[in-house]
């Protein structure tokens, strides 16, 4: 659709473009015309992207809405979310396992030595765990989940739509949002919370590691602390988040693939397009959220 | 649903002064009619006022040139693209003017194979076959195998039931896309270049095979295609696209001996006439 306002074609002083006008030779007006027109071209250029994006939007809210619908009114065979959730979750495992450790560690080196200037080494199990609790563990997993298999669903229903698997769904007389979104949307709402339980554990005893067994922290203080500081409102506030990146990841990425055109290109930039967008969602919504859940 | 679909038809004998022929049509000589339809993507016109009918229960082929529109044309038979302008109805009642449910529920007297079969990658021969049973039928796993070795049969296809669509050949993806496509029995089959690509030993047998299958079957065929005099062989009608519009409809003799400069030339294949490579 073109922009309801398409700058230098449709405002009515072309006097650049007019060679009757040029050999008048009013230069002063033509300057100030070239300076209106580049003025123009910019204001169109950003009104096109504007309506661009809140089309986008729209379109994106649309999908989401009619998925839910579809997994409300009509939820797929069990057997499709399990495959989900085990491509999601099981799969994810191993990197959520690597990230969770090593970010533990870090947080506990750093803590170590940031709790020592204060003479509260004591603290560093619950400093590790509220860090993790609350906020690096959903957020890094949702991450990581985004960078494997976020850009694999992209990847998928991008290549399905290209290759015409999706018309011969419609053919067949099958929804597509139903078999190929719907299990999806659910599979991450159960398997991202899941990860981000693990990321939790394996975060903390990352720390303890580091520590406890390396840097000589009390064990009894670490575990101490951690459960007089970590009340079950950091746990629960860190599954919401985790519950709504799910379907951050699922709706950005399933949407992004079902719309790619274009080839093979056209299927790396949605899949770009995919994770940047649910990364950036992500870190947005968790600000949101944070403010809200404090 | 009866409702809707009066309401539809009423809004189109408003709007476009459409009269759809009665439910007789079901029995009636067209299974498809496309009217006056036009479709144009992002001002280019692909389909231009087009007019169409495909004969129920015949073999109808549509030739054309490449990039004129037969694909556009075949998907806006089925539903998958809808015209700007016009109608098209399909066993009485109107497809174009068709949404969600009700839309998925006209689609069921459709078959289709794709240019490129479009088999789901992910999953084995078998399961691409079973998949429209396993998901619109309640049989059992050992009816859903038995119907599914059946219909693999039909095309001439055994001990392919494991593999995946990647270690096939292009005319064994053709042939499971077939198998697909006839598992439910549709009243329609819409081919979309069912040949092409493939050596002229396989391109024949494909031929035969939907030539067989309609034979035994009974269903109404549409056949995009290039292949030329082959297509021929098969068809009860031929419709020559070019420039949005069928130019000619008729018998595959007819059309051979036509006196339309475009349709001689397009048979010919002569690089002389009305049909420029470069426009």
């Amino acid at each position: 659709m073109q922009p309801a306002f398409s700058g230098v074609n449709s405002f009515p002083i072309p006097t650049l473009y007019n060679p009757s006008i040029l050999s008048y030779n009013k230069k002063p007006l033509i300057c100030i015309n070239v300076v209106e027109v580049v003025l123009l071209a910019l204001v169109d250029k950003l009104g096109s992207l504007t309506l661009g994006l809140l089309r986008e939007m729209g379109s994106m809210l649309n999908f989401l809405v009619y998925a839910i619908y579809k997994i409300i009114t009509r939820p797929g065979k069990p057997i499709h979310i399990y495959k989900q959730i085990h491509f999601i979750g099981a799969k994810s495992f191993f990197v959520i396992f690597l990230t969770a450790s090593f970010t533990g560690m870090v947080l506990g080196l750093q803590g170590y030595y940031t709790l020592a200037k204060f003479g509260s080494e004591g603290m560093l199990g619950a400093a590790v765990a509220l860090s993790l609790v609350r906020e690096l563990g959903p957020v890094l997993a949702a991450l990581m989940v985004t960078g494997r298999a976020g850009s694999a669903i992209t990847a998928e229903i991008g290549i399905m739509n290209i290759t015409e698997q999706i018309d011969a769904l419609r053919t067949m007389a099958l929804e597509p949002i139903k078999y190929l979104v719907a299990p999806k949307i659910i599979g991450a709402l159960i398997a991202v919370p899941l990860l981000c339980a693990i990321f939790d554990v394996v975060g903390i005893y990352g720390g303890y590691l580091v520590g406890v067994k390396l840097l000589g922290v009390n064990p009894g203080a670490y575990f101490h602390e951690m459960e007089k500081s970590v009340a079950w409102k950091d746990v629960y506030s860190g599954f919401i988040k985790s519950i709504s990146f799910g379907i951050i990841i699922s709706w950005v990425c399933c949407y992004k693939g079902y719309h790619a055109s274009r080839g093979a290109e056209g299927v790396s930039r949605a899949t770009t397009s995919a994770v940047v967008m649910s990364s950036v969602m992500i870190l947005i919504w968790d600000y949101f959220l944070t403010s809200v859940l404090l | 649903m009866k409702t809707v679909m009066g309401t539809a038809i009423n809004v189109l004998r408003k709007t476009t002064g459409f009269k759809p022929e009665k439910r007789a049509t079901q029995h009636g000589p067209s299974m498809i009619k496309l009217e006056n339809v036009t479709k144009a993507f992002d001002g280019q016109v692909v389909l231009d006022k087009l007019n169409l009918d495909i004969t129920t229960g015949k073999i109808t082929s549509i030739i054309g040139p490449s990039g004129e529109g037969k694909s556009v044309l075949l998907k806006h038979m089925i539903g998958l693209l809808r015209p700007n302008s016009g109608v098209v109805v399909v066993d009485g009642e109107v497809i174009s003017a068709m949404r969600g449910s009700v839309l998925n529920q006209a689609r069921e007297k459709f078959g289709m194979l794709f240019q490129n079969a479009a088999l789901f990658d992910s999953m084995t021969v078998f399961e691409n076959v079973a998949f429209p049973l396993e998901e619109k039928t309640r049989l059992t796993k050992e009816e859903i195998r038995d119907r599914v070795r059946e219909a693999l049969a039909h095309v001439g296809l055994k001990g392919v039931d494991k593999k995946y669509p990647d270690m096939l050949s292009g005319g064994m993806k053709k042939r499971v896309g077939l198998a697909r496509a006839l598992l439910l029995n549709p009243k329609i089959i819409l081919f979309d270049e069912p040949t092409t690509g493939l050596d002229p030993i396989i391109c024949r047998a494909i031929h035969q095979l939907i030539k067989d299958t309609h034979r035994r079957f009974g269903y109404t065929a549409v056949i995009v295609s290039h292949e030329i005099p082959e297509i021929f062989d098969i068809s009860d009608h031929v419709a020559m696209l070019y420039k949005g519009q069928i130019l000619e409809k008729r018998t595959p003799k007819e059309i051979q001996r036509s006196n339309h400069p475009v349709v001689r030339q397009f048979i010919s294949g002569s690089l002389e006439g009305p049909i420029r490579l470069v426009t």
